[in-house]
Order: structure tokens, then C-alpha cells, then sequence
């Protein structure tokens, strides 16, 4: 529980990376979660974890943050094990809005000092160091005026803004996502993604759990398809195909196929195939995707 | 006209006064953890749990502490045991276990009556106290608090978000087993000063109604510290005048300061809500 400042430094030397290998997770009731679940991903990085509810998505994080202990396999995150690299502060984490007990008696600052508290010593009291990088973070997701709100009184957007911020101050090298584009208006999307990739640049490794299919090839450089195992993970554009798509999704999302008469009025055999998990669809056109441009919401009339 | 400062002239009186407070704040302390969790039940099992292994630790002429430790602990087994085995839900869990620890508590104490008697068992007798108990009491308020101190902001990190806690290095598990430990410490020493029934006020009414009043977890602890060791000291200071049981003037003064925050807490009280309601509808008719 005590840390001197000295032996975490500022992660100096260590270099962002998280290795998933063979992981196996069995819950007690018998269940499989996840089975020789295996994936690598480096420093510089924006991945998108994709997969139906219950395919594994939140066992993975868990299985990252250590709270279940696979039952074979390993992770490592910047070469560590999982928990000597939590110790370190070097995973931050950036949990789902229905986790967070938002009546809990604290303001948007406090939130964020939290993020510092593995900087400080063991009675977590805050050195100008330590606030000055909480004002770093609240100004850089825009939410420095509502500093000394109760994190009950914000709105979607904003309270994830305040998560982010939290793990922003941590400076954690890995940062787990968990559904940020869920509940949240357009701007902060658009906010968040600019954060990430400036993150990015910075050599931080962003792993974002999302079901807005459509938008994974704006921002992510990487993707892991999730079905009970790693189905699939790799460079977006080879690994976003079609084709793993419908091996991760396949009879759970609504799928659109439009061909023929219905599209063209010449001999192209190509089709439309619209792919979604109920947020923004994914469509590919052909064999390729058509573009990075957001599509209006498929309607359910469509054949 | 009765004598206001003659409590303070009896040695039982001002030492119940100081302990009752030293305890009262242990307990206000530890409540704000309890009912932001929505774990306030866990205090009222506890208080009841402890009496076997007090009555046992008097029988046997141990220290009702260390009596009082033993029977926590294997209370909190026996739940953890019985709720890992069977698909019962939790309430149903801890009404069996503490009842049953209990029930086997008071047939210790009526089937020896001459150890110590039901009443101080039920209704505490902080008035009565002898000095070795009275020591015990002061010995496991100090450290608690002591202990409290020190760590609170983790234990916050931790009941707010138990990930976050993880990932900045924070052991979970350890702390919430030091947050139960305390709690038991507490919980005997409150069984000490208000009784067995009572205990569960001492470890909810003082965080419920600082929650009311503050949105700022430090001023949260302050407030309920405050209100904890402020009413146990004048419950015992008033015990005297009523003639009545300490615990249940402790806790009826709690109850009072409850209400009136219930009512007049400047943002989360009933009257401002009503205020703010009705300048909405006022606001929507313009």
C-alpha cells in the first residue's frame, strides 16, 4: 500500500504494451468466459475491443485489471506482470457510467485527485505536483468550470469527461476504456476521440470496449474481435473485415444485405451489407468498406 | 430547578460522558462508509453477533473484547459460508446468522445469571462500566479511529470505485477486511455504551445525516464525527437527569438531529426541495 515517489518515477524506461496470452477464464458456476484468449498490442495505439454482450469483453478487462485470475495463460502489461504493473499506476481504467455510484459524495475534483493518489504517500495528501497535474487534466477534457460539482449533477458527456480526466492525472501508460461513446452526445465523442489521439502521439495504449461498430475505423488502429475467445486481431484494415465480423457477430446482429435490382440497373453483382449492434452500422460495399463517414441510422423496414 | 453541573461532580459520570463520546465518534466515522454502501444492516448483525462470545468471555473471566472478536468473526463465516452454499439472497443470510448468534448469546446469559444480566447486554450500562471495561472500550475507540485516520482516503478510493482502486495500486480484498475488522472494534464498544439494539443507530444516523448536509466527503466525516460524539456525550450527561437507559437517550437525540437536517438541510432537505419546486413551477409559468 505504501509507495515511495522514487520507485514509480514517471514510468521512465517503460515502454506501453499489453500481452494477452493463451488466457483461460472459468467462472465457478462451470461457465467458460474465455478460452486461450491471445492477442498483442504496442505502445502508440488506439484498439477496439469488439464483441456481442457476453462474448467475453468484460472477462478480458477483468482478467486485465486482475480481479478474475485466468486459470491458464497470462497477461502482461509493459512486460509486468498484471498486478506489479497496477502497483506501478500503470494501467488506468475508464469504467461504464452504470458502474459508478453517482449519488457518492464527492465533487469532479476529488474524482480527479483520486487518479493522483499512487503518486502520493500513504496518507494521499496532495503536493503541488499533484494538483497541478489535476488541473492539467480537468482543462484538458474541458471541464475545469465545473470543477466543484457533485458528479451527480452532471450530464452523460460530461461525466465521462471526468472519468477520462481521472486517468489522465494518473498518467497511466494503459489506459482500459469501457463503452466511452455509450449515453454520450456527438461533441464529446468527437472530444473524446481528439483526447485519444493526441494520447496516442504520446505513446500511451488505449484499449476501448465499444458497440459503435461504425466509427471503430475512424479511430482505432487496431482491432480484437471477441467470441468467447480472440476470434481475430490485428491492423483495422485487416482485421475489420466483413467476413470476421460476421464470424464475431454472426446470427446476433441486425444484418441488411442489398443487392441486385434493389441497388444497381447494370451487371454489378456487388452489394451493400449493413452490419450493426443497434448504435452506428458498419457497411461495406463490395468487398471493401465504402468510406469513414458516418451513415444515417439503418431502419429495420429495409429488406 | 435540578443542579445542571452535579453529573460532573460523580467520577461514573464524567468517565461515561468521555467514553460515550470517544465511542460515539468511532461509530459516526465508520457509518459514513456503511451507508453509502448500503451496507447499514452489516452493523445491527454485527451488534448482535458479538453477545455470545461477550457472555462467554464473562463466564470464563477473558476480556469481552477478545470474546466479542471471536464471535464476529465466526459470525462473519457462518455468512460467508452459508452464502456461498445455498442460493439464498444476503438479507435472508445475515437475518439467520445474527439471529441465531443471538438467541445463543442470551441463553448463555440467562442460563448464568449470575455473570452479567440481559439488560446490559440489550440496553448497554456505559453508567455502570466497571474500570477494566471502561479501558478495554478506550483502548479499541483510540485505535479505530487511529487506524481511520490513516486510511481513510484508500477505504474512500476503494468504496467508490473498487477498479480504479486496483489500478492505482490499492489492495481491495485487504481493505474491506481491515474496514470489517474496525467495524467489529467499534461495534463492541458501542455495545458497551448504548447496547445490542441500539448499536445499529450508532453506525448509520450520524453518516445519514451528515450525507444530507454535504457533498464533500471530508466535510461528510467531519459532520458525522461531530454529530456522533456530540450526542453520546450530552445522551450520558442528560442519562443522568431522565434516569433513563443511556443508549436510549443517545439515540433518541441522534434521531432528533436527523430530522431536523431531514427538514432544514440547505440543499438536500425537504423544505429546500419544496422551495426549489415550487420556483420551478413558478419559473415554468412565467
Amino acid at each position: 500500500m505504501v509507495q515511495t515517489r522514487a520507485a514509480r518515477g514517471h514510468h521512465a524506461g517503460v515502454e506501453a504494451s499489453l500481452d494477452v496470452a493463451g488466457v483461460t477464464v472459468a467462472y465457478p458456476n462451470g461457465t467458460l468466459a474465455l478460452e486461450n484468449a491471445s492477442f498483442h498490442l504496442g505502445p502508440g495505439t488506439i484498439a477496439g475491443l469488439v464483441g456481442v454482450n457476453g462474448a467475453g469483453k468484460s472477462t478480458l478487462f477483468k482478467a486485465i485489471m486482475g480481479f478474475v485470475a485466468p486459470s491458464a495463460g497470462e497477461v502482461r502489461i509493459a512486460g509486468l506482470p498484471a498486478r506489479e504493473a497496477q502497483r506501478r499506476g500503470i494501467v488506468a481504467y475508464v469504467p461504464q457510467s452504470e458502474e459508478v455510484d453517482w449519488s457518492f459524495p464527492v465533487l469532479v475534483e476529488d474524482v480527479v485527485t483520486m487518479g493522483r493518489y499512487g503518486h502520493m504517500g500513504f496518507l494521499r495528501i496532495a503536493s503541488r505536483d499533484d494538483r497541478k497535474k489535476v488541473d492539467t487534466a480537468l482543462e484538458r477534457v474541458g471541464m475545469s468550470a465545473f470543477r466543484k460539482r457533485q458528479i451527480g449533477e452532471l450530464s452523460g458527456g460530461q461525466r465521462k469527461r471526468v472519468f477520462l480526466a481521472r486517468a489522465l492525472a494518473q498518467e497511466g501508460l494503459v489506459m482500459l476504456l469501457d463503452e466511452p461513446f455509450t449515453g454520450v452526445d456527438v461533441a464529446t465523442e468527437q472530444a473524446i476521440v481528439a483526447l485519444m489521439r493526441d494520447l496516442r502521439t504520446e505513446g500511451h495504449l488505449m484499449l476501448v470496449s465499444t458497440h459503435n461498430l461504425g466509427s471503430v475505423p475512424d479511430y482505432c488502429d487496431e482491432v480484437v474481435l471477441v467470441r468467447r475467445t480472440v476470434l481475430a486481431a490485428g491492423p483495422t484494415a485487416t482485421t475489420f473485415t466483413q467476413a470476421n465480423l460476421e464470424k464475431a457477430f454472426g446470427g446476433v446482429l441486425r444484418h441488411f444485405r442489398i443487392e441486385g435490382a434493389a441497388l444497381h440497373d447494370d451487371d454489378d453483382r456487388r452489394s451493400v451489407t449493413v452490419l450493426t449492434d443497434d448504435e452506428r452500422p458498419v457497411v461495406f460495399y463490395g468487398a471493401e468498406k465504402t468510406s469513414d463517414q458516418p451513415l444515417p441510422r439503418a431502419s429495420e423496414e429495409n429488406p | 430547578m435540578p443542579d445542571l453541573l452535579a453529573p460532573f461532580a460523580y467520577g461514573y459520570m464524567v468517565k461515561a460522558m468521555w467514553v460515550s463520546a470517544l465511542v460515539g465518534a468511532t461509530c459516526a466515522f465508520l457509518s459514513c462508509f456503511l451507508m453509502l454502501k448500503g451496507w447499514s444492516l452489516m452493523g445491527d448483525a454485527l451488534g448482535h453477533a458479538v453477545v455470545p462470545g461477550v457472555a462467554l468471555a464473562y463466564l470464563i473471566g477473558l476480556p469481552f473484547s477478545a470474546g466479542a472478536f471471536v464471535a464476529g468473526g465466526l459470525a462473519a463465516l457462518a455468512m460467508q459460508f452459508v452464502r456461498s452454499q445455498t442460493r439464498l439472497r444476503e438479507d435472508a443470510v445475515i437475518g439467520l446468522v445474527f439471529t441465531a448468534f443471538f438467541a445463543a448469546g442470551m441463553l448463555l446469559v440467562s442460563i448464568n445469571p449470575t455473570s452479567i444480566n440481559v439488560q446490559s447486554i440489550v440496553l448497554g450500562n456505559i453508567l455502570a462500566i466497571s474500570d477494566w471495561d471502561a479501558l478495554q472500550v478506550v483502548v479499541v475507540s483510540a485505535v479505530t479511529l487511529g487506524v481511520l485516520l490513516v486510511v481513510w482516503k484508500d477505504l474512500m478510493a476503494v468504496f467508490f470505485d473498487e477498479a480504479h482502486a486496483r489500478s492505482i495500486g490499492l489492495d481491495p480484498t485487504r481493505l474491506k477486511i481491515l474496514f470489517f475488522t474496525l467495524l467489529s472494534a467499534a461495534t463492541v464498544a458501542a455495545l458497551q455504551t448504548v447496547g445490542a439494539c441500539l448499536v445499529i443507530a450508532m453506525v448509520v444516523t450520524p453518516g445519514a445525516t451528515a450525507y444530507l448536509l454535504t457533498d464533500r466527503f471530508p466535510v461528510l466525516l467531519t459532520i458525522a464525527v461531530a454529530v456522533g460524539a456530540l450526542t453520546c456525550f450530552v445522551g450520558a450527561y442528560l442519562s443522568y437527569f431522565v434516569d433513563g437507559a443511556t443508549g436510549g437517550v443517545i439515540v433518541t437525540l441522534q434521531t432528533l438531529v436527523f430530522l431536523t437536517a431531514f427538514y432544514l438541510a440547505p440543499r438536500h432537505g425537504l423544505l429546500a426541495q419544496r422551495r426549489r419546486r415550487e420556483a420551478a413551477i413558478v419559473e415554468a409559468a412565467r
